[in-house]
């Protein structure tokens, strides 16, 4: 008996330490960026000639760059746009993964294996290439960044959804509702919808890091969020020119990608933990 | 097998013309025509001269026209012409520069997994120990790092603070001259940073994923009945558990290979090597349509040869899929 609720409390405290930082780093960073303009001193875009690449100090946290910017302030800027692109991005192929998912899953038949072929195309390609070719050819773009990233990353979604559709089309409840005369499109986001989700909330938080991931990779490579506005893969671009005098350009920035990004890991493995179906509390 | 195999490699055709309609697609999402890109910063241009380069590229017909024809072309591995100022065939800029990618994806993917399958392994067997719930938390870090910007500090560090390593290109400038020997250590050397950081993320993966299939295995009956047959605890491991761990990591194998090769464009433009990622970022920037198509279409290709690679691995090592669905 003992060594049952013992096994539980261990599951539990890891649980809740993983998540503790998580939780708080993520509801950290929302009041962040929410409150930009109030808790950074200074303007992201006053250029200061004066103060160029400083390093950090009690007046500049984190120094200043290139153009005499506080990296603090940028840094701080730079959180709003990934966030923006994270969820964004991550709602519109949730929003279209879902939706292939669930069709496929409840039709079955031709539509199932013409939309699951369409899913094994896409998935063939390099999805960065991809993402790279599209936005260098129509011009980048923050709405378009996270568009495409929304278009490119879809497939997992699809899938998953597919998959907890086929179980669950065949429960009771299911049969119950068709036999009392429940429309398809009812069946099909009153009943299954809702069971169906719990998987992808936890890619959809993953995903969010991922996107982020992915919107300051192409900030860096000069195709993402076009300077001046800060992101934080940005700042990196002109961080790595000046790396030998100015390495402030490039640690903070990227720390700050690095602990967001663990932080929506660490909750999205929470919330996968806590859905777990093996684990009854 | 052989029936298995044949009905894979019948399932690549129908991949193969999706595969080319969606890049056709994409490359025509551009705004402007590519003649108008060759020809908008010469002032003596006439129309007519615009329409007889139309017509030579054959961009007067209609799409699903331009479509097949391109197919057709594609069937003789005619890629058309780089717009690049240079003009060659793509088909040998893009021959030049697979094998480098391509051996940088496999040198990677053998260190990636030679690490993460011991750390994996081991993981599971001392689950919670201290080394376990260290090993958890590198991997999450692994997971989180951008790998730009770990590409940049490990150039930092190493190339520029402490010299270690060179920070760019595949050799030394006159490495010509060096013995063999010495040719293959300079090798090496350049090639540490950008092979580390290629597998350092999917390494992270990796290993938590061989750890959770080893920890389910372990729980497995079969391994309960090795051990009360008496057999020391690293027969039970490595010959039976390992065995049945390892072939859901060896998928994972096949679906490492496209993203090596997605994310080759960052290492090969920061550590200057010349591969297929660096020659597709300058393509894509310089608007090389034809560039930038066909190192799409053979990207997609050779994820597709990967993954079949994975299948033809798994079936291998897994006899019930060699035999028939379900038949034990």
């Amino acid at each position: 008996m003992s060594l049952k609720n013992s096994y539980f409390r261990e599951i539990y405290w890891r649980r809740f330490t993983g998540n503790r930082f998580a939780v708080a780093g993520v509801i950290l960073l929302f009041i962040v960026s929410f409150l930009a303009p109030h808790i950074t001193p200074y303007d992201p875009a006053t250029i200061d000639a004066y103060h160029v690449l400083l390093p950090p100090s009690a007046a500049h946290w984190m120094g200043t760059d290139e153009l005499g910017r506080d990296v603090f302030t940028r840094v701080v800027y730079g959180a709003r746009i990934s966030l923006l692109v994270g969820f964004v991005a991550v709602g519109i192929y949730i929003v279209i993964g879902t939706l292939i998912g669930l069709v496929s899953g409840f039709y079955g038949h031709w539509v199932d294996s013409a939309l699951m072929r369409f899913v094994d195309i896409m998935l063939c390609f390099p999805t960065f290439f991809l993402i790279l070719a599209v936005i260098a050819m129509i011009g980048p773009s923050i709405w378009l960044i996270m568009i495409v990233i929304g278009l490119t990353n879809w497939m997992g979604v699809a899938r998953l959804v597919r998959a907890e559709v086929l179980s669950i089309r065949e429960r009771d409840f299911i049969l119950a509702a068709r036999a009392i005369g429940a429309s398809d499109l009812r069946i099909i986001f009153r009943h299954i919808l809702p069971n169906a989700m719990g998987p992808v909330l936890v890619t959809a938080t993953l995903g969010v890091a991922g996107a982020i991931l992915t919107e300051s990779a192409l900030s860096f490579l000069g195709i993402g969020v076009q300077p001046p506005t800060p992101s934080w893969g940005n700042i990196l671009t002109s961080g790595k020119d000046y790396i030998e005098f100015a390495w402030w350009l490039s640690l903070y920035p990227g720390l700050a990608i690095l602990v967001t990004v663990l932080a929506y890991n660490l909750l999205g493995e929470g919330i996968r933990d806590a859905i777990d179906p093996r684990l009854h509390k | 097998m052989i029936n298995y195999l044949i009905k894979r490699l019948f399932a690549l055709i129908p991949l193969m013309l999706g595969i080319t309609l969606i890049t056709f697609v994409v490359i025509h999402l551009a705004p402007g025509e590519p003649v108008e890109m060759q020809t908008a910063m010469n002032p003596k241009i006439t129309a007519e001269a615009r329409q007889r380069l139309r017509e030579f590229y054959g961009l007067d017909k209609p799409l699903h026209v331009q479509y097949i024809n391109w197919l057709g072309k594609l069937a003789h591995l005619d890629f058309g012409r780089s717009f690049a100022p240079d003009n060659r065939p793509v088909i040998d800029k893009i021959k030049e520069r697979i094998p480098i990618t391509v051996s940088l994806s496999i040198i990677a993917l053998v260190i990636e997994f030679g690490f993460a399958i011991p750390i994996g392994i081991y993981a599971a067997i001392r689950q919670n120990s201290v080394m376990d719930k260290g090993i958890t938390v590198f991997v999450f870090v692994g997971f989180a790092v951008p790998t730009f910007w770990l590409a940049l500090l490990l150039m930092y560090l190493f190339g520029v603070k402490l010299g270690w390593l060179p920070i760019s290109g595949l050799h030394s400038l006159g490495s010509e001259g060096y013995g063999t020997f010495l040719w293959l250590a300079d090798l090496a050397k350049h090639l540490i940073m950008p092979i580390a950081v290629a597998s350092f993320g999917s390494l992270a993966g990796v290993s938590r994923y061989m750890r959770s299939t080893m920890l389910e295995v372990i729980r497995q009956d079969y391994i309960t009945t090795a051990r009360a047959k008496g057999l020391s605890e690293r027969v039970v491991i490595m010959r039976h558990a390992l065995r049945n761990a390892l072939l859901p990591v060896i998928t994972l194998l096949g679906f490492s290979l496209p993203g090596l090769i997605g994310g080759s464009v960052i290492f090969e433009t920061i550590y200057a090597i010349p591969g297929m990622g660096q020659l597709f970022y300058m393509g894509v920037m310089s608007r090389d349509y034809p560039l930038v198509m066909g190192i799409l279409v053979i990207g997609a290709f050779l994820t597709l040869l990967g993954n079949l690679l994975a299948d033809i691995g798994y079936a291998l090592a897994d006899p019930r899929i060699r035999h028939g669905q379900g038949q034990a």
